[in-house]
C-alpha cells in the first residue's frame, strides 16, 4: 500500500525522504537528552501542523482553534486514565469521536450557515476560548487547579501505557508523524484531494461542477480534528500535567500553525520542514543569547518575530516550494 | 441584590463598553477598509497606554490632555506600519497576512517587556480614585471620564468619514476597490491613511483606557481578541456597530460577572459571538456584503 | 507613583557586583577547596509570572555574600527561564541540566515545577524547591525532591491557626466574611480548604475571578453588597492593586482584609498605593525578625535594593540556596545521590523563616515551616503573630480609606 503511494512521485523526491526518515530514526542515539526533547518537540509540531494542513492547505478552511482537538483528546485520554486506569491507547478510541463530534458540530453550524474565511477562523477561536473558560470551571476534570498524572520513572518503557524513557516517546511522535505524512499523500491522491483542491480554489464553481462541498469541508474538519486528538493523548501522557489555561490556550494553536505556514501550505514537506525549521531557530536563538550571556527575558522572543517576519515577507510560498525547485522536485506532484 | 447593586454594575459596564467600542472602531475602521486582519491591534493599543504612562510619569499631564498628540503618534506608526509591510500582503491569502501581523504582534508584546519589565505600571491621576455618587448609584470618576472622551473621539470620527472628501475617499475604497481606482483614487496611499486612522483610534482608547487599568506587557492580546469579537458582533464597517457591540460585550460580561461565577463571564462574550456569526454573521449593525 | 524600567538590568548588575566585591573580601574559610557547585536556578523570568520571577532572583543576587561569610562552599548560578510555561520549564530543565548543572533550583509555579521535578527525578539530579505549594510534588515518592516550602494544606493549617491568635489579639471574632479568590490552581486549592476547615465565621459570598482579569468592579460590588464584616482573598499582586483601588473607588472598607496568599505584601503594592497599602494582613510563609540570619539578610537587601521590602520570595529563594550550599559542604562531593543524602539530612536551625529551623521528612517536605500574619504599615510589612515572631501590635479595623485620601 505504501508502495503505491509512492506511484508517480519523483525519483528525488523519495530518495530525500528516505534520507530524512533515516536520519530521523538514528538521531536519538546521536543526540543529547535535551535535544531529544527539542525534538519531540519539532516533531509534536510536525505531526499537528500536518494534522491542520488538510484543512487548511487540502480544503482552504483556516482554523485557528485546533488546541481544542488536542486538548479535548489530552483531557479525554488523561481522565480515562487517572480515574479508570485506561490505557492511553483505548482513551485514543474515545479521544477521537469526542474530538471528531466536536468539529462536526463546528463545521455543521459554520457550513450550513455560510460562515467562511475570516469569519470561520474567529468562529474556531470563539470555541476554543469557550472550551477554555469552559474547562476552568469542570471540576470533573479538576478545573483550573489541573490534571495530573501519576509521573513516568525512568526503569522501563512502557508502550501500552506510555510510561517511560524520552526516546519511546520520541519513536512514538515519529511514527505519528510518519503515519500522518501517509495519510495526507493518500488523502491527496485520492476523489477527496481533487475535490478540496476543486474547493479551494473556487467552491462557487466546485459546487456547480456537482462536488457536495459541504460534506467535503466537513470530512476535512473532522479528519483533521481526529489526527490533531493524538497529538493531545501523547500531550497528556509526555508532560504529564493539564491545565485548560495551556493546553486550549490560542498561543497553543497559532504554534500548531506556523509550521506549516513557514514550511509550505498544501504541500507535504511542508509542515514537516516547516516545523523544524522554527524549533530549530526558537533553541538558537537561546542558545546563542546564553552563549553571549545575554539574560535579557523576552528577547528571545524578538528575535523569533524578527526571524518569522523575514521568513513571511521573503518567501511568500514558504519554505519548502522554492526549495523544491531547487532539489528538481516537481511540486505539482507533491 | 438590590436594584441599586445591579445599576451600579450595569453603568460600569456600559461606560467601559464605550471605551472598548473605540478600541474596535480602529479595528472596524482597518478591517473594514484595508481587509486585513489585524491581529496585532491590542498590542498597538499597549503601546499606546506604555507611551501614556512615560508621557505621565515625565510630565504629570493628565491624559486626556494627551490624547491627540499620543493619537498622532499612533497614526505615524500605523500609516508606516502599512506602507512599509503591510501594503504589500493585501493581496496575499489570509494566511500570510495573519501570519505577518502574529509577527508584529509578538515583536511589539516582547519589545515592551523588556522595555518596561513585567511589572504594572499605572497612572495615579489626581482623580484616579475620585466617584460620583448619585444616591445608591456610585460612578468611577475615571471611567466616566474615559467614556465622555471616547464619545467625542467616536463623533468626530464619524464626522471625519461622513463630511470630510478624505473620508469619502476612504469609504470609496472600502465599497469597490476596483471602482475607487477606475477614479484616479491612490488606494495605497488611502489604505496607509486608513490604518493609520485604524491605529490612532487605538491610539485614543488606549490612553482613555490606561486610566483604568495596569499596564503589563501582557494585555494585548487579551484586548485584541476581545477588539475581534466587539466588531464582529457590532458589525463590521459600522461605526455606530463598533460602539454598539463595545457597550454590549460590556454589559454582558458585567451582568454575567454578577449573575455568575465572575471568572466566566468572558464565556458570554463568546456565546454571544457565536451566535450573532451564526443567526446574523454581518453583525447587530452592519451591511450584507455581496 | 509608577517605576518605568528604562534599565532593568541594572539593579542585577550592580548587585552582582557587589556580591562579586564582598566575596572577594571577605576571608574565606572554606574547607579543602570544593570547586563552586553549578547551580541551576529555574524561575517564571519572562511571560505573565516575570514579575515574581525577576523578585525571588533578587533572593539569589544577595546570597553569595552571606553564604560566603557563613563559611559556605561557592555556588555557580545558572540562569533558567521556565517563560511562565510549563512545556517551556521542562525543556530548559533539560537544557540546564546537559550544560552541567549539578543542582536545580526552582520554580514559584506549581505546574512547572511539577514539569520540573520529574525532570530531576528522571535524571537523577537535586531539585530545591524555593517556592510552590502544591501537595503534590512530594506525594510521588521522588528521592531528589526537596522542598522548603509549606504545601497548601500546612498553609491552610497554619494560616488558620495564626488567623486564630490574630482574632485573639483583636479581641474580637468576625462573624460573617466575603471570600474571593483567583481562579487557578492555588486559589481553588486554597478555597477548599477554607471551607473544610470549618472558620468561625459565615462565608456570605464567595467570588471568584479570573486572575488575569483587568477590571475588577464588579466583583467588588458584588462583594460590598454582601455587606460582610471581613474580606478574605486568595490572590495575587494585580488583582490586590485592582481590588483595593476598586474598594476605594466604590466607599467600602471592611473591618479587615485577611489575605491567604501573595500580593498585599508586594513591594509594588505598597509603592503604588501608597497610604492606601496600609491595613492589609496576609498570612503567609515569612521571615522572623527575631532570627539573627534574618538581621544579616535583611541588611544584605536593604543595601542592594534599597527602598525595597524583603518579602518571602527573597526568603525562600535566599534559604533554597542555605540549603544547598550546607549540603554541599556535608556531603563534600558533586555527586549526585551525596546532595541527595546530604539534602535529606539537613538540619539548619539559624535559618530565616519563622519555625525551628529547616529538616525535611521522608517525602522531603519541611514539616517545620510555619505562617506568619503580617500587616501593611506606614509602606512596610510589621509581624503581628505568631507571638513569638512578632515585632509589632496588630491594628484593628483598618483605617476606612475614605479618610485616608
Amino acid at each position: 500500500m505504501i508502495a503505491r503511494l509512492a506511484d508517480g512521485a519523483a525519483r528525488r523526491s523519495l530518495w530525500l525522504l528516505a534520507a530524512v526518515f533515516a536520519a530521523l530514526v538514528i538521531a536519538p542515539w546521536a543526540v543529547n537528552d535535551y535535544l531529544l526533547t527539542v525534538m519531540i518537540v519539532a516533531l509534536y509540531l510536525a505531526y499537528t501542523g500536518q494534522a491542520w494542513n488538510i484543512m487548511m492547505g487540502f480544503a482552504g478552511q483556516l482554523s485557528l482553534g485546533n488546541a481544542l482537538y488536542a486538548g479535548l483528546g489530552a483531557y479525554v485520554a488523561a481522565t480515562l486514565f487517572t480515574r479508570y486506569g485506561v490505557a492511553p491507547w483505548l482513551g485514543l478510541l474515545a479521544a477521537i469521536p469526542v474530538a471528531v463530534a466536536c468539529a462536526a458540530i463546528i463545521g455543521f453550524l459554520a457550513f450550513r450557515f455560510g460562515v467562511a474565511g475570516v469569519y470561520f477562523a474567529i468562529l474556531t477561536i470563539a470555541f476554543a476560548e469557550f472550551a477554555r473558560v469552559g474547562f476552568d470551571h469542570f471540576d470533573f476534570v479538576h478545573a483550573s487547579a489541573g490534571l495530573f498524572l501519576p509521573v513516568a520513572q525512568y526503569t522501563h518503557d512502557d508502550l501500552w501505557r506510555l510510561r517511560g524513557n524520552p526516546t519511546m516517546f520520541y519513536y512514538v511522535m515519529l511514527a505519528a508523524t510518519a503515519f500522518a505524512f501517509l495519510l495526507s499523500r493518500a488523502l491527496l491522491r485520492g476523489r477527496i484531494g481533487y475535490f478540496w483542491l476543486a474547493i479551494r480554489e473556487d467552491e462557487q464553481a466546485a459546487r456547480a461542477a456537482g462536488i457536495d462541498t459541504f460534506r467535503c469541508k466537513m470530512l476535512a474538519l473532522m479528519i483533521s480534528a481526529a489526527v490533531t486528538s493524538f497529538a493531545g493523548v501523547f500531550y497528556a501522557f509526555f508532560y504529564n500535567n493539564l491545565f485548560p489555561e495551556q493546553v486550549f490556550n490560542i498561543s497553543q494553536s497559532i504554534e500548531m500553525i506556523l509550521g506549516p505556514i513557514i514550511g509550505g501550505i498544501g504541500t507535504l514537506f511542508g509542515p514537516v520542514l516547516g516545523a523544524f525549521v522554527l524549533t530549530g531557530m526558537a533553541e538558537s536563538v537561546t542558545s546563542i543569547m546564553s552563549a553571549l550571556g545575554f539574560d535579557l527575558p523576552g528577547a528571545k522572543q524578538v528575535f523569533y518575530g524578527i526571524c518569522l517576519l523575514l521568513v513571511v515577507v521573503a518567501l511568500p510560498e514558504g519554505i519548502w516550494p522554492p526549495l523544491a525547485r531547487r532539489f528538481g522536485i516537481d511540486k505539482a506532484k507533491q | 441584590m438590590s436594584f441599586a447593586v445591579y445599576l451600579n454594575v450595569a453603568v460600569a459596564g456600559i461606560l467601559t463598553g464605550l471605551v472598548y467600542g473605540l478600541m474596535a472602531l480602529g479595528l472596524s475602521v482597518i478591517f473594514g477598509v484595508v481587509r486585513v486582519v489585524n491581529f496585532a491591534h491590542g498590542e498597538m493599543m499597549s503601546m499606546a497606554m506604555y507611551v501614556a504612562v512615560l508621557l505621565f510619569a515625565a510630565f504629570h499631564l493628565d491624559p486626556l490632555i494627551m490624547l491627540v498628540p499620543i493619537a498622532a503618534v499612533m497614526f505615524v506608526f500605523g500609516y508606516l506600519l502599512q506602507a512599509s509591510l503591510i501594503n504589500p500582503f493585501i493581496t496575499r491569502p489570509e494566511h500570510s497576512q495573519f501570519l505577518l501581523v502574529v509577527a508584529i504582534a509578538l515583536i511589539i508584546v516582547n519589545t515592551l517587556l523588556i522595555i518596561f519589565g513585567p511589572d504594572a505600571q499605572t497612572i495615579q491621576t489626581s482623580y484616579a480614585y475620585d466617584s460620583f455618587q448619585l444616591g445608591p448609584e456610585i460612578v468611577d470618576a475615571s471611567k466616566a471620564y474615559a467614556a465622555a472622551a471616547a464619545i467625542v473621539v467616536t463623533a468626530a470620527l464619524f464626522a471625519f468619514f461622513r463630511f470630510t472628501l478624505f473620508g469619502k475617499a476612504i469609504r470609496a475604497c472600502a465599497d469597490n476597490y476596483t471602482g475607487a481606482l477606475v477614479v484616479g483614487l491612490d488606494v495605497k496611499r488611502f489604505y496607509a491613511l486608513t490604518f493609520g486612522i485604524g491605529a490612532a483610534c487605538v491610539g485614543a482608547a488606549g490612553t482613555m483606557l490606561a486610566l483604568i487599568v495596569d499596564v503589563t506587557p501582557m494585555l494585548g492580546p487579551a484586548y485584541t481578541l476581545l477588539a475581534f469579537v466587539i466588531v464582529i458582533t457590532g458589525g463590521l464597517g459600522s461605526m455606530a456597530g463598533a460602539l454598539v457591540g463595545g457597550v454590549l460585550i460590556g454589559l454582558t460580561e458585567a451582568i454575567a460577572g454578577l449573575l455568575f461565577t465572575p471568572s466566566a463571564k468572558s464565556m458570554f462574550s463568546f456565546g454571544i459571538l457565536v451566535l450573532v456569526l451564526l443567526l446574523r454573521p454581518q453583525g447587530i449593525l452592519g451591511k450584507r456584503s455581496a | 507613583m509608577s517605576r518605568i524600567r528604562i534599565h532593568p538590568n541594572r539593579r542585577r548588575v550592580l548587585a552582582g557586583a557587589a556580591a562579586t566585591a564582598a566575596t572577594i573580601a571577605a576571608p574565606t574559610i572554606v574547607r579543602a577547596a570544593l570547586a563552586p557547585l553549578k547551580v541551576g536556578v529555574i524561575l517564571p523570568r519572562s511571560g505573565f509570572e516575570a514579575g515574581i520571577g525577576q523578585d525571588c532572583q533578587r533572593g539569589v543576587d544577595i546570597a553569595p555574600a552571606i553564604l560566603k561569610s557563613l563559611g559556605l562552599p561557592e555556588l555557580t548560578i545558572m540562569n533558567g527561564d521556565t517563560e511562565s510555561n510549563v512545556n517551556t520549564a521542562r525543556e530548559h530543565a533539560e537544557k540546564l541540566i546537559s550544560d552541567g548543572a549539578q543542582l536545580l533550583i526552582g520554580s514559584f509555579d506549581s505546574g512547572q515545577t511539577t514539569a520540573i521535578a520529574q525532570v530531576a527525578e528522571q535524571k537523577g539530579i537535586p531539585l530545591v524547591i524555593n517556592v510552590g505549594s502544591d501537595p503534590q510534588i512530594t506525594e510521588q515518592g521522588y528521592k531528589f525532591v526537596v522542598r522548603n516550602f509549606p504545601t497548601v494544606p500546612m498553609l491552610l493549617k497554619d494560616e488558620f491557626a495564626e488567623q486564630a491568635e490574630v482574632f485573639e489579639i483583636a479581641g474580637v471574632t468576625p462573624k460573617t466574611a466575603v471570600f474571593m479568590h483567583v481562579n487557578d490552581l492555588f486559589g481553588t486549592g486554597m478555597s477548599k480548604g477554607i471551607h473544610g476547615m470549618k472558620p468561625p465565621y459565615t462565608i456570605l459570598e464567595e467570588i471568584s475571578y479570573d486572575p488575569a482579569a483587568r477590571d475588577l468592579s464588579v466583583e467588588v460590588t458584588k462583594a460590598k453588597a454582601a455587606n460582610a464584616e471581613i474580606m478574605l482573598v486568595v490572590g495575587r499582586l494585580s488583582d490586590a492593586m485592582l481590588l483595593t483601588r476598586e474598594m476605594v473607588k466604590q466607599r467600602w472598607t471592611p473591618q479587615a482584609i485577611l489575605s491567604w496568599g501573595p500580593g498585599w505584601y508586594e513591594n509594588q503594592y505598597t509603592k503604588t498605593l501608597g497610604k492606601l497599602s496600609d491595613g492589609p494582613i496576609s498570612l503567609v510563609p515569612w521571615y522572623d525578625p527575631n532570627k539573627k540570619l534574618t538581621g544579616i539578610l535583611l541588611a544584605a537587601f536593604e543595601k542592594a535594593f534599597p527602598g525595597l521590602n524583603m518579602n518571602t520570595n527573597h526568603v525562600y529563594t535566599f534559604e533554597a540556596l542555605l540549603i544547598t550550599a550546607d549540603a554541599y559542604k556535608r556531603a563534600g562531593s558533586s555527586d549526585p545521590k551525596a546532595l541527595a543524602a546530604a539534602l535529606h539530612a539537613t538540619d539548619i536551625k539559624d535559618n530565616v523563616s519563622i519555625g525551628p529551623g529547616i529538616k525535611f521528612d521522608a517525602k522531603g517536605q519541611n514539616i517545620g515551616l510555619r505562617c506568619g500574619a503580617v500587616q501593611n504599615r506606614g509602606g512596610k510589612q510589621v509581624t503581628v503573630a505568631p507571638r513569638e515572631a512578632a515585632n509589632a501590635k496588630l491594628e484593628w479595623p483598618m483605617k476606612p480609606y475614605s479618610e485616608r485620601i
